[in-house]
């Protein structure tokens, strides 16, 4: 499950981008919506995120930007909140309602607690999203309790403190988190710091249902950027480190334990 | 008055807590703590000695002779430019580095705008040996030199922020992302009454002994309480401090001044209560409140005020028609710095000069008899401004 800000660097190559991605086995991608106050994005997320609104994104634009996507693979829109409350004449509802207009299937929002989404979770219904909400290390207990109650599509497991971005090792957090999740029967994608295909094997064998990539595929967007590269052959990488990581996956999902039969 | 801020610090509709969920339980865990130590006895009596021994609590209300001829009207300055640090930011570092402390932190970060507050969270690190990270924008690095300074004098790490506007906004962006990677052991010292829950209330609560000061020795000076409390309003930590005294008091009326940089016409400013066209409240780093206009470029004279929100029970105040909300540009401020400095004897900051230029106006007006304007940090570190500004070399 990639991550994409979408027009990041500009409207026709992040086109190619998404394409790519679906190209390379993409199950589910997120389109990043960008928010010029994103709270604990890494610099890599950034620096996306400047170029992208930099290119002329808003809101209305993005809902264009999926419209014309040629992909047949599910789209979930993350984004922060400020910018589905201040859509249109009805907050909240207004996005939700062109969102799914345009094909949106899910919404992730990084900076809404669970208890302060019960207007999100209603238009979510009435116009048939997904609502996914984010699990950290530290979220226990009765948090743990309301957030799994109010969660549909699947939970993104967030495998480490702090901002995001590709890291060299996988975090111990993962392991812990997942086996908290175990008991609730919702698709479980992790996602901080994954970049390869040993990450995203590691990961599925230790339970997980999928791999959230942002950061190391943004990455491969900026070098292109920096050193004018052509859409296609950054578009070429994009497909290359996508195939990588579902083979990854894939791999993860048969070395995991089978259970035991008695 | 229904902006006490509730159990999800809530103020009428403003505020709440919006950050990414790695930050719910940490920010979960800090009220906590809030809510119990500031009922504890102990801990009320650490701090009070403390404010009273390091800080010099109580500061005293004065009279201001000539400017009250001047304008026919008693006007009272409280002299928080006499707390230790030069301004009203020790109340609120000393209350959560000692909470801080009480948690088991072992480390203290801040953002800072003018420095005052960076200054009183390194004079807070150093008096409780904890060590220090202020984060802080080039451009105010820049501009407040002295303050950069005094904090490495006593310690204190100063990063520079370089990104965007590399003002106060993003460097409480910078410590939000180090905070959010290393909350186990450090301590988020939040310098204005912004961001989420508990910020709001619990800076207000540490700020609140102005109000409290204030009320008494007014009552006791003037013989009665004054007509009009007057402060200045960035995020809006000391106007909290002082309004808090007074909001139960219906006859005193509450003004904030905001800064209006070039002109709350002109598209560049840091008001978004008087200025903003937007009816609804935004999503901003953590809270629900008011915030300038898209088209707007943040900007003030004063590096302590040029922050583009507003914490969120001035939103509140205003919104229930509690406290009124007046822009004041840098134009009008940098006046009433030289009037105060010539009339009294007395050189206040940047941003209590926009308090000062408000309360003018409002005895020009004959709004008001007697008005008590928060004298919230004194002038020092404004100095390179003035020097350019008035030819002093």
């Amino acid at each position: 499950m990639p991550y994409l800000a979408a027009g990041d660097p500009d409207f026709e190559s992040s086109l190619e981008y998404v394409e790519a991605l679906a190209a390379g086995g993409a199950d589910v991608i997120e389109l990043g919506l960008p928010f010029s106050e994103p709270i604990a994005e890494g610099p890599t997320i950034q620096q996306a995120v400047v170029r992208s609104l930099e290119g002329g994104m808003t809101p209305e634009r993005f809902f264009e930007f999926v419209a014309a996507l040629d992909v047949d693979v599910p789209l979930v829109c993350m984004t922060y909140y400020n910018l589905i409350y201040q859509y249109g004449d009805e907050p909240v509802r207004s996005f939700v309602e062109r969102a799914a207009e345009v094909g949106i299937e899910g919404v992730v929002v990084p900076d809404l607690p669970a208890e302060e989404a019960d207007l999100l979770r209603e238009a979510c219904d009435e116009f048939g999203l997904d609502l996914i909400f984010i699990v950290a290390p530290t979220t226990a207990g009765d948090r743990l309790d309301r957030i799994m109650e109010r969660v549909s599509g699947y939970v993104y497991v967030q495998a480490r403190l702090g901002v995001t971005g590709a890291r060299e090792s996988l975090s111990d957090h993962t392991e812990e988190t997942l086996a908290r999740l175990e008991e609730y029967d919702v698709p479980k994608a992790v996602g901080f710091g994954i970049s390869t295909g040993e990450h995203a094997a590691s990961v599925v064998e230790a339970g997980a249902d999928g791999v959230i990539v942002g950061s190391a595929l943004i990455e491969i967007i900026a070098e292109g950027h920096e050193t004018d590269d052509s859409t296609a052959a950054v578009a070429e990488r994009i497909e290359s480190l996508a195939r990588e990581l579902k083979a990854g996956a894939i791999e993860g999902g048969q070395r995991r334990p089978r259970p035991e039969r008695t | 008055m229904s902006t006490d801020g509730d159990d999800e610090g809530e103020f009428d509709g403003f505020g709440g807590r919006y950050v990414p969920e790695p930050l719910e339980a940490p920010l979960e865990e800090l009220a906590e703590t809030f809510d119990s130590e500031i009922d504890s006895e102990a801990f009320r009596e650490e701090l009070d000695g403390l404010l009273e021994h390091f800080g010099g609590r109580p500061t005293p209300v004065f009279y201001a002779e000539t400017l009250s001829e001047r304008y026919d009207a008693d006007v009272y300055f409280k002299h928080e430019d006499l707390l230790h640090g030069g301004a009203h930011k020790l109340n609120n570092t000393l209350g959560q580095g000692l909470l801080a402390k009480r948690a088991g932190k072992e480390r203290l970060i801040a953002e800072t705008g003018a420095g005052q507050h960076g200054t009183a969270t390194a004079m807070v690190g150093a008096l409780l040996d904890l060590p220090v990270t202020v984060y802080m924008g080039t451009k105010d690095v820049d501009r407040q030199e002295m303050n950069v300074f005094r904090m490495r004098l006593m310690g204190a790490e100063v990063e520079p922020v370089t990104r965007g506007n590399a003002g106060l906004a993003e460097a409480v962006d910078a410590a939000l992302e180090d905070y959010a990677e290393n909350f186990e052991d450090t301590h988020y010292l939040v310098g204005s009454a912004v961001g989420p829950d508990p910020f709001p209330r619990m800076v207000r609560e540490f700020q609140s002994v102005i109000g409290r000061e204030a009320r008494e020795q007014i009552l006791e000076l003037h013989g009665d309480l004054p007509d009009a409390c007057v402060a200045c309003v960035g995020g809006g930590s000391n106007a909290i401090g002082l309004f808090s005294g007074f909001v139960d008091d219906e006859d005193v009326a509450l003004y904030g001044a905001e800064p209006a940089g070039k002109g709350l016409d002109s598209g560049e400013h840091s008001a978004p209560l008087s200025a903003s066209k937007q009816e609804n409240p935004q999503i901003f780093q953590g809270m629900k409140t008011k915030v300038i206009d898209e088209e707007t470029t943040n900007h003030s004279v004063s590096a302590g005020l040029d922050y583009p929100a507003v914490g969120p029970e001035h939103a509140a105040l205003q919104s229930l028609g509690r406290a009124e909300y007046h822009g004041i540009t840098d134009e009008e401020a940098l006046a009433a710095f030289r009037e105060l400095s010539e009339a009294e004897g007395i050189i206040p900051a940047l941003e209590p000069s926009h308090a000062i230029a408000l309360a003018i106006k409002l005895a020009e007006e004959d709004r008001h008899d007697t008005i008590l304007i928060n004298l919230c940090g004194r002038g020092d570190k404004d100095m390179q401004t003035a020097a350019e500004k008035f030819d002093l070399r």
